[in-house]
């Protein structure tokens, strides 16, 4: 009986600590969030109202319930400014996504098939550039796409180009660096499910009938599907919510709803509209995590 | 066992020699043997894993391929299947060299020793994916598919997904799935391994009567004697990227052609010992060889067929072909116990059907024999410690050259 209560207890903790963790660094602040949305804007300190203030008593606190409302959410789904940022969020992360699958594949695919011994190198190779800071490797790109950069330079000296092309403040530029921001959470997921698999498999496709290509489109490519979804939820989310690069790569025409979050908290010091704007951006993002969830579900029930 | 599920499977039977194969292959002519490995050496590295090895595998034959692990034997089937490219030599089919042919080209077809069972397609899918391949019309693969499910007996689990279904059923799929596109030879990398013992008995049957009935020719790859000697015509025993010997399993047992062989197949007890003299070879005396040996004693043997030509020799004699007694043979068995050895028991081992006795011989030796428990109640079974007398005839001895 002693070693059971030895074990048992420390075991139960690990068992609550996600929780625990979820509900102090998530929960919270979200309900903190989720109250903020439903304020109204107020130059004060803080800069909305009402306040919660236990100080004040119970009716203090049910008056200050009263005044809460939907009045943020109606200006969001209302006015052209929100949707469209929220339209470009999804579109941008789509595309660069899609982007992402189409370079990413076939690198992982190759690192796959390297011998054991240069797949650690191959991985290497991709992890590496990420000891130097995001930022760093943003104004990298910048010095390298800006007008007179070493892109222009490159591609002037090649004579194929007369004059130099504005590469900078473009949403090409912003899709090279969300592509090349991204691309090993793309890569990794794809590269674990491509490594495991059975080589057996390929030659009984291949015992069968079925030619090299087929092989795969029959056999490898259906098998890595959930390298596939898991690449390309990892890069999809975060890409909807980025900030940094379409700031410092796209040009101001457009703006991506991490962008306006941001004028609207910073500039306009609004912080109910942001909260509010936080808030549909994590119901937007729930919707793909929660279709997520249920079809590695049903991969682990199939198991 | 699968005898009873013949709807059409003549069908099976028919095309797959030959006749309409879906390779439209031509019928083999009855003097070329359906497969021929000529002088194939496979290389890895500096290491030979085929080493120059031929054979000839003819139509409708279950022929084994039987040795210890890292002999090549599984080499040579990935070969046969095109998973490997021999670095020297060729390997006919039907008289037409194969070796360079990719995989999914070839009239050949390969059950897996993991099954490598398509792990997102479900059993009728699995069984489908070959026809599919060959550009079969719907309603033919439909048909071809029950059929194969019928006689591999899977009806009913046609939609499972192979980690739905059992280690047997599993190895059944893989059958079926290799047997759809009716190959010309089949395959079989042990392909009873991952079974129990007593499903890979009842398994062993059923690919015989399989094999039999539907005229196809298997090769199979085994670690496992036992299993090689049930269901082969012939077997081929490998060591070191080499045919040792291929002989039919009795041939196999009875007269190995060298102490490699001898040792692999079976249990044996080994004399080493110079050749004394030869007598005999008239009508009165068949010719009989006496070989002095360092550890038994003088050894009287027959002489083997093939001459003998080197002066060492070693006396090779199955432990189910000693017999002990407490005082020698009896009167009537004495023109064939011309070989007889005292010594102590020492071990005694009860199996069941059979007791294997280790006996200490005067000599040094120990001499291994096993005897049938053909009676319920032995009152003259051997304890340890038991002086005994151990004796067999000169027929029994196989001669090998050192």
């Amino acid at each position: 009986m002693s070693s059971r209560s030895i074990f048992t207890r420390p075991a139960r903790l690990a068992a609550i600590a996600p929780y625990l963790w979820m509900a102090l660094f998530f929960l919270v602040p979200f309900a903190f969030v989720l109250k903020i949305s439903l304020s109204q804007t107020a130059i004060a300190q803080p800069p909305y109202v009402p306040v919660f203030d236990p100080a004040e008593g119970w009716d203090a606190i049910k008056t200050a319930f009263a005044a809460l409302s939907f009045d943020n959410f109606k200006l969001l789904v209302t006015d052209d400014l929100y949707v469209l940022s929220y339209l470009r969020s999804l579109v941008v992360a789509a595309i660069s996504t899609a982007i992402l699958l189409l370079i990413g594949y076939p690198i992982a695919y190759g690192m796959a098939r390297l011998p054991q011994r240069w797949q650690s190198v191959a991985m290497m190779l991709v992890i590496v550039p990420f000891w130097t800071s995001f930022l760093i490797r943003i104004y990298a790109w910048i010095n390298i796409l800006q007008h007179d950069g070493l892109l222009n330079q490159i591609l002037l000296a090649l004579q194929l180009v007369a004059t130099p092309v504005v590469w900078l403040s473009t949403d090409s530029a912003m899709y090279l660096g969300i592509v090349y921001s991204y691309l090993p959470f793309m890569i990794l997921p794809l590269y674990a499910t491509l490594a495991k698999m059975d080589r057996s498999l390929l030659e009984a496709a291949s015992d069968l009938g079925a030619s090299p290509l087929r092989s795969f489109w029959l056999v490898t490519f259906p098998l890595s599907l959930p390298g596939v979804g898991a690449g390309a939820l990892l890069c999809f989310i975060p890409i909807v919510g980025e900030f940094v690069i379409p700031d410092l790569l796209a040009g101001s025409n457009s703006l991506m709803i991490g962008q306006t979050l941001w004028l609207e908290f910073f500039t306009n010091k609004d912080w109910p509209v942001a909260s509010s704007a936080a808030v549909i951006l994590l119901l937007l993002l729930l919707a793909p995590l929660l279709l997520y969830d249920r079809l590695q579900r049903r991969q682990l029930e199939a198991r | 066992m699968m005898g009873q599920a013949g709807i059409t499977t003549e069908d099976v039977a028919k095309s797959a020699s030959g006749a309409d194969s879906p390779n439209g292959e031509p019928q083999a002519a009855a003097d070329v043997p359906l497969l021929r490995i000529e002088a194939v050496v496979k290389k890895f590295g500096g290491f030979r894993a085929v080493d120059g090895l031929s054979l000839d595998v003819r139509a409708g034959e279950f022929f084994a391929l039987l040795g210890p692990s890292g002999c090549g034997k599984t080499t040579l089937l990935r070969m046969l299947a095109g998973f490997e490219t021999p670095d020297e030599g060729r390997i006919l089919l039907d008289g037409k060299d194969i070796a360079r042919v990719a995989p999914h080209e070839r009239p050949i077809n390969m059950m897996f020793q993991n099954y490598a069972l398509f792990p997102h397609l479900g059993v009728r899918d699995n069984i489908a994916f070959g026809l599919k391949r060959a550009a079969m019309p719907g309603a033919e693969i439909e048909a071809r598919v029950a059929e194969l499910i019928a006689l591999v007996k899977l009806e009913g689990l046609e939609k499972r997904k192979p980690d739905q279904l059992s280690g047997g059923q599993r190895q059944r799929v893989a059958l079926a799935r290799s047997l759809a596109r009716r190959p010309r030879v089949l395959l079989l990398d042990e392909p009873l391994a991952a079974l129990d013992k007593k499903l890979r008995e009842s398994t062993q049957l059923e690919l015989m009567e399989l094999q039999r009935r539907l005229g196809l020719t298997f090769i199979i790859v085994t670690h496992d004697q036992e299993e090689a000697m049930t269901m082969a015509g012939r077997i081929g025993v490998m060591d070191s990227g080499r045919l040792e010997q291929v002989a039919a399993p009795r041939e196999l047992y009875e007269a190995p052609r060298s102490r490699w062989v001898a040792e692999f197949v079976g249990d044996i007890n080994l004399f080493e010992g110079q050749l004394e003299r030869r007598e005999g070879g008239h009508l009165t005396m068949a010719p009989r060889l006496t070989i002095a040996t360092r550890e038994a004693g003088i050894l009287q043997v027959a002489e083997p067929r093939q001459p003998i030509t080197k002066e060492n020799l070693c006396v090779a004699i199955r432990p189910e072909k000693v017999k002990l007694s407490r005082r020698g043979p009896a009167a009537s068995d004495n023109t064939n116990a011309l070989n007889r050895l005292e010594g102590v028991v020492t071990d005694v081992s009860y199996l069941g059907g059979v007791t294997a006795y280790k006996v200490k011989l005067d000599g040094g030796a120990v001499l291994r024999s096993s005897m049938a428990n053909t009676a319920r109640l032995d009152l003259d079974a051997y304890g340890v410690n038991q002086r005994v007398v151990a004796w067999f005839s000169p027929e029994d001895c196989v001669v090998l050259e050192q």
